[in-house]
């Protein structure tokens, strides 16, 4: 009896004890860091060391200590942050890999601060010294679709764009002049047959992540088309089975046809491709300027160059996805954001932006330090006014018409269906889409 | 005092009962009711819809079935395919011959691989023409045969394996077959073991053969193993996805999707949170109505 009693009241003070201590525990979550520090949440494992070593940097100067938390890869951080926010529990300082529509719904939800202040102050001394493409993918202007309020809510740390780069060695090899890449779609499609006769392989891309084929197909329909009849196909004013859209899903068409695509890249993703291009296989990729630290690491002696996607049309001007590269957001509730906007401004000052691109070789965003980079990120950062993006649009195609879209390039990649098919798949899901937000 | 007894006794279970709920009853039922509402993952508010996430899975998504019908391929084929070599190797090694201990922990190496580590060495395997399979055809002197076999019109099949409608859901189930072969294997081996010796020497002395040994012994008592075998293999198959991330790259113009892809999809690709949670609990009762009838075919085989 005595035993049992011993027994019961030992169980119940354990349980005790253990909910005790779950409770304290759950109450300490990420706001629970006291004294002088920050917490940043990111993805960039190529960067943590810079960040380590920019966060020593600044405790020294300002007596604040900054940890950056690595959370890869970059899938998992974005479920990451938004089962935080579904907690509340946010880091200080943290970044989004989303499209705007989350971006703007992370800032409805009261996530995000807005840093138009803290910009504009000083006669917008913060603001003016980043690239205006690469602070505009972080910008809700006045009367945006998503009906945030105007404002900036996100620091650029990097640029980029995505762009092709060649191999010079391999264009010396089937006797092109390395210094005059194809400037035409036409020239472009007519090195295939060099390409073939070398026994080479032409262009290699991660076309199995249908951003990439998404990102190419939308070079060339800004090309074609321009801005506004691309904007007013998204609005639903133009159908997808225009003529321009089967134009520009023609393309891929043409290039399947005449050789020029990598053997199997649709079933690539990016990694894979930057490995074929990095080991010489093949003559083009289609990439971000992120490959310049990604080449490196894989083959130093790689000689390349960069050019924008060789244009079909002299109408438009070409088009090139880019901007801000990776960009971190203020977190609206945390305690310290005054402290938080103070270290980003000094992560963006100068020398700071300076450092980052030399230890990771991306573009910064701050143009400043334009001139101190080298030559090869200069070569990407030359395009940069060429930039447009899907954020900055102001209006977002449903995502099962992006899918629908990039499904059927790779099927025409294939050979499986035709330009006119897709065109007529993709604007019949459109209509689904349309009736259903009806 | 028997209250506090009977208070006693359920205190013993409570841990037990309360990690349940937590990790499983709860998870479970907040699920599904996510799966009545239009939801982005992020903001406060969610819209309910009642059960027209349910509705649209069921009559308004062919992409969901058609996954659902790839991911019936790649089981089928490991349910026939992987499980019969399985088992034939399980028997093999049943036998007294020499290194068995050797290919048993050999059969088991690839089930202890990542399926990412897989994907990609066997990536480079079946992928180009450097590839060993497509060097292995080429020494045959097969390579026309396969090209003139594969193409299809507009699409001409020069070795791309995992790039080929014809062949990336084969190659898929394959690898699939070729990385989980061993847990079946494991499992088999001991239902062999536990079979008593002294059946097939009495079956012997009645002067029965080998054949009759395997049809008359070793498959009857084997029915619950294969049952098992065959529930595990239907529930890790359906589930797949990560192979086909590292092999094929996605879904390869929808011709390698499956449900977990689709759910993936929605949940970060449309941000449709309800959505997904909706697709996960349809294809979480698919998963348990397949169990349940084959457990209720496995009855009536065992009683018959």
């Amino acid at each position: 009896m005595f035993r049992n009693r011993v027994s019961f009241k030992s169980w119940s003070v354990f349980l005790m004890i253990i909910l005790g201590f779950s409770c304290l525990s759950g109450c300490a979550g990420e706001s629970g860091q006291s004294g002088k520090s920050l917490l940043i949440w990111h993805w960039m494992t190529d960067r943590q060391q810079a960040f380590d070593e920019l966060a020593k940097r600044y405790e020294a100067a300002y007596g604040v200590k900054v940890n950056f938390d690595l959370y890869a890869p970059s899938d998992a951080y974005s479920q990451k942050v938004r089962a935080a926010a579904q907690g509340v529990n946010l880091p200080d300082v943290f970044g989004i890999l989303a499209e705007k529509r989350d971006f703007a719904a992370f800032v409805e939800a009261g996530h995000i601060l807005d840093l138009t202040y803290y910009m504009d102050e000083n006669a917008g001394q913060w603001r003016n010294v980043f690239f205006a493409k690469a602070l505009q993918i972080n910008e809700f202007p006045a009367g945006n679709i998503y009906k945030v309020a105007p404002g900036i809510y996100g620091v650029p740390i990097d640029t980029m764009t995505i762009q092709l780069v060649y191999n010079k060695d391999l264009f010396r090899k089937m006797g092109l002049d390395p210094a005059k890449p194809p400037v035409t779609f036409s020239e472009f499609i007519g090195i295939a047959k060099k390409i073939k006769e070398n026994n080479l392989q032409g262009l290699v891309s991660g076309w199995g992540e249908y951003w990439l084929i998404d990102c190419f197909a939308n070079n060339y329909a800004f090309n074609l088309m321009g801005q506004d009849k691309v904007l007013a196909t998204i609005k639903g004013q133009v159908p997808y089975t225009d003529p321009d859209w089967i134009k520009v899903l023609a393309l891929f068409k043409d290039m399947r046809d005449s050789g020029l695509l990598y053997s199997g890249a649709i079933a690539m993703v990016n990694k894979d491709a930057e490995q074929a291009f990095a080991n010489e296989k093949a003559v083009f990729a289609f990439n971000g300027s992120w490959c310049v630290n990604v080449y490196k690491e894989m083959n130093p002696k790689l000689n390349y160059g960069v050019m924008l996607p060789p244009k079909i049309s002299d109408k438009y001007p070409v088009s090139i996805w880019g901007g801000a590269g990776s960009s971190f957001m203020v977190n609206a509730r945390s305690a310290k954001k005054d402290e938080a906007v103070k270290f980003l401004k000094w992560l963006t000052a100068k020398e700071q932006q300076v450092y980052l691109s030399e230890a990771t070789n991306n573009l910064p965003a701050n143009k400043e330090s334009l001139n101190t980079i080298p030559k090869i990120l200069s070569a990407f950062a030359k395009n940069i006014d060429y930039t447009t993006h899907p954020n900055i649009w102001g209006v977002s195609e449903f995502p099962l018409v992006v899918e629908a879209l990039d499904k059927g390039i790779q099927s025409i990649i294939i050979g499986e269906k035709t330009p006119e098919q897709v065109a007529q798949e993709v604007q019949r899901t459109k209509e689904k889409e349309i009736a259903k937000k009806r | 005092m028997k209250v506090k007894a009977t208070l006693e006794n359920y205190l013993f279970v409570l841990p037990a009962v309360a990690i349940f709920s937590v990790f499983y009853v709860i998870p479970f039922i907040w699920v599904f009711q996510l799966g009545m509402y239009e939801w982005n993952g992020i903001s406060v508010s969610r819209v309910f819809v009642g059960l027209s996430n349910f509705k649209e899975i069921l009559f308004g998504d062919p992409v969901w079935w058609q996954a659902m019908r790839q991911v019936g391929y790649i089981t089928l084929f490991a349910l026939t395919f992987q499980n019969a070599l399985a088992f034939m190797l399980a028997m093999a090694c049943d036998r007294e011959i020499r290194l068995k201990n050797f290919y048993r922990v050999l059969f088991f190496i690839p089930p202890v691989l990542s399926e990412v580590v897989v994907g990609l060495v066997w990536k480079y395997i079946i992928l180009n023409s450097d590839g060993l399979v497509n060097h292995g055809i080429a020494t045959v002197g097969l390579t026309n045969f396969f090209n003139s076999w594969l193409s299809l019109p507009n699409q001409p099949f020069t070795g791309n394996w995992t790039s080929h409608t014809n062949t990336a859901l084969t190659c898929v189930a394959i690898v699939h077959s070729w990385k989980g072969f061993g847990w079946g294997f494991l499992i088999f081996l001991a239902g062999l073991q536990g079979i008593p010796r002294e059946l097939y020497e009495a079956a012997k002395v009645d002067g029965a053969n080998s054949w009759d040994c395997f049809r008359k012994i070793t498959l009857p008592l084997m029915v619950p193993v294969i049952v098992l075998v065959a529930i595990l293999t239907i529930l890790g198959t359906m589930q797949s996805f990560v192979l086909i991330i590292s092999l094929i790259g996605g879904e390869l113009a929808g011709h390698t999707t499956v449900p977990v892809l689709r759910i993936l999809a929605s949940m970060r690709g449309s941000s449709r949170f309800g959505y997904a949670c909706a697709q996960g609990i349809s294809f979480g009762v698919i998963l348990v109505m397949i169990s349940f009838i084959q457990y209720k075919f496995s009855q009536k085989f065992k009683q018959a």
